[in-house]
């Protein structure tokens, strides 16, 4: 973990409720897709914790919704604001469990960590090896799929609407789907429709309400499997499939 | 111009001139670097945080709040956002005292090499006493601080520090066992502290602490339900200073016990501010979250500060003198040293 003040080089709304923001600063503290920063805001107490979509040498981006206070502020932020964030949280993806073609599962805001996670693995894997199932609500609130189409990786899409690709979610898609093994973030319902079909061991990525981001307070504990803890924000947010006690 | 302690040289204006700082204060006959403690529960057993900075730098810091058995605390979400502050229902995760003293303890030795005070809970007297007493022959301790004011447990923690004769009961089982001086710490939940600080002193208290959170609650206007899984939290951050402030204030004027003073201390001022209502030591809590760094920067600010040490070293000549405040002499006293600050 690292305190820097990263400058904001621009901050714009690219779907729905859905906003694009690049920072340039040092992120050498950020080594693994999955891992996240957590963001102090002037006027609120606690940092927002934001997952990485992707980095460069001194480039970050990160893709966040407008849910809240903070992040309302955050659509507001001028390109030259400086922020205070602390960089490199939480454990992020293990690229090595991936077998030899494996899928990419991401549910509307849980989509950013997913493209930093396949640019990782089409370093390792061949793209066409590499299948990605992108969730959304409607058409309306797409992001980034032309970006997940440039990587050139198989690119599959489910709209609860049916306005684009699969109608249903990603579990309409999932379902058919052959893989060696899965990586996943969304929302807690996606979470448990994967959990009930997928077939192969995979990796989680969790949310949760935070107090510190980098496992001071125990504000994110969750109950393992085995009857341990672990702290999302410490151990997490990423955690294999075997390990995670469903309630 | 005269010589005073720290290596201060000053005249009758003031300070002029600093040589070497001298932050030091005595905690119940353990010399502390400098009067900054990161409060349990926000600071773990320091292993998150000596990755960022050497902690000994720290006056010392007390450890997670730990009871007689293991407890992983209150469902998520445990956390929710107030202005200038938090509210947290953790309820006391931690391992057990078993696991503390003996992994804990042990892993804490290499990387802090200060006397660490003892943060412990509990649900009934007879386990304030049994993890005291557990914890006992370990010269890591420094000083025990006892827990009367969890709001995040059923059954216990508060319940303890809102009733005096509670209060005094669980003071006097620990006294009982206790191999280092007592603290015990104070909830704010209650219409009187000094009722209960004198409670505290009355068992045999050698020292208190105050305030733990203030209970609050937050409500989601989308889902119309509490932010926080257990509906109710424990309050703080800087919201909560003036509070604090007060009450240490008067805990001091009424009882002769020295007070670690904490809630809502984010700065050096704060730090100052609450020495100036009648704190010996003082410390940091939330803060901690936000800013991993605070306890450090709060250091750094009073050994360079000039014109903060000026006050701070007033605060400290007053602690060496045997004679006690009055509320009368404290506002004089506060009013002389202010007029300091300001110049």
């Amino acid at each position: 973990m690292k305190e820097e003040i990263f400058k904001i080089n621009s901050n714009v709304l690219i779907a729905e409720n859905t906003y694009e923001m690049e920072l340039l600063g040092d992120t050498s503290e950020i080594v693994r897709p999955g891992q996240f920063v957590n963001i102090k805001l002037d006027g609120f107490f606690l940092r927002r914790p934001i997952s990485v979509c992707d980095t460069e040498e001194g480039r970050m981006t990160l893709i966040y919704k407008a849910v809240g206070e903070g992040t309302e502020l955050m659509t507001k932020l001028a390109p030259g604001t400086r922020l205070n964030i602390l960089t490199g949280l939480g454990n992020g993806f293990d690229l090595s469990l991936s077998g030899d073609h494996p899928v990419l599962i991401g549910g509307g805001a849980g989509i950013p960590p997913m493209y930093s996670l396949c640019k990782a693995l089409i370093s390792v894997l061949s793209p066409e090896n590499i299948k990605v199932v992108l969730g959304f609500n409607t058409e309306e609130e797409i992001f980034y799929l032309r970006e997940f189409q440039d990587l050139g990786v198989d690119v599959r899409v489910a709209t609860a609407d049916g306005s684009y690709g699969t109608k249903g979610f990603v579990t309409d898609v999932l379902k058919d789907l052959d893989y060696t093994f899965f990586y996943t973030c969304g929302p807690m319902p996606m979470f448990r429709a994967i959990e009930a079909i997928a077939k192969t061991s995979g990796q989680y990525s969790f949310e949760e309400r935070m107090g510190c981001g980098f496992g001071a307070c125990m504000g994110c504990s969750m109950m393992m499997a085995d009857g341990s803890y672990k702290r999302v924000c410490k151990e997490g947010p990423v955690f294999r499939r075997e390990e995670i006690l469903w309630k | 111009m005269e010589i005073v302690k720290g290596g201060m040289v000053c005249g009758p204006e003031g300070c002029v001139l600093k040589t070497e700082p001298d932050t030091s204060v005595d905690l119940l006959g353990i010399e502390l670097d400098n009067p900054v403690i990161p409060a349990s529960g926000t600071f773990g057993f320091g292993k998150e945080f000596k990755d960022l900075y050497d902690i000994n730098i720290l006056g010392t810091f007390s450890f997670k709040g730990t009871t007689l058995e293991p407890r992983f605390g209150n469902p998520t979400p445990r956390i929710a956002e107030t202005p200038n502050g938090m509210i947290n229902a953790v309820g006391l995760q931690n391992p057990g005292v078993i696991a503390v003293r003996d992994r804990e303890l042990p892993e804490m030795k290499e990387f802090f090499h200060k006397p660490v005070m003892a943060n412990v809970s509990g649900f009934a007297v007879d386990e304030y006493q049994k993890t005291v007493e557990l914890l006992c022959g370990q010269d890591q301790i420094g000083w025990f601080e006892v827990n009367i004011s969890c709001p995040n447990v059923h059954g216990g923690g508060m319940a303890f520090g809102t009733d005096p004769a509670m209060a005094q009961k669980v003071t006097e089982a620990v006294k009982k066992v206790a191999d280092k001086p007592v603290i015990m710490k104070l909830s704010p939940n209650v219409t009187d502290i000094t009722e209960i600080a004198k409670a505290c002193e009355a068992g045999g208290a050698d020292g208190l602490s105050l305030i733990n959170t203030l209970l609050g609650m937050r409500i989601d206007l989308k889902t119309k339900k509490p932010v926080i899984a257990n509906t109710m939290g424990g309050f703080s951050g800087s919201a909560i200073l003036p509070v604090a402030l007060r009450m240490v204030y008067q805990v001091y004027n009424t009882v002769n016990l020295p007070i670690i003073g904490m809630g809502g201390v984010s700065s050096a001022k704060d730090v100052i501010e609450m020495m100036l209502a009648g704190a010996t030591a003082v410390g940091v809590g939330a803060a901690n979250l936000t800013d991993p760094f605070a306890s450090k920067k709060i250091i750094g600010f009073m050994a360079t500060g000039r014109q903060n040490m000026c006050v701070f070293q007033a605060l400290l000549d007053r602690s060496d003198s045997s004679e006690r405040f009055t509320e009368s002499s404290a506002v004089r006293a506060t009013g002389s040293v202010s007029l300091r600050w300001a110049s």
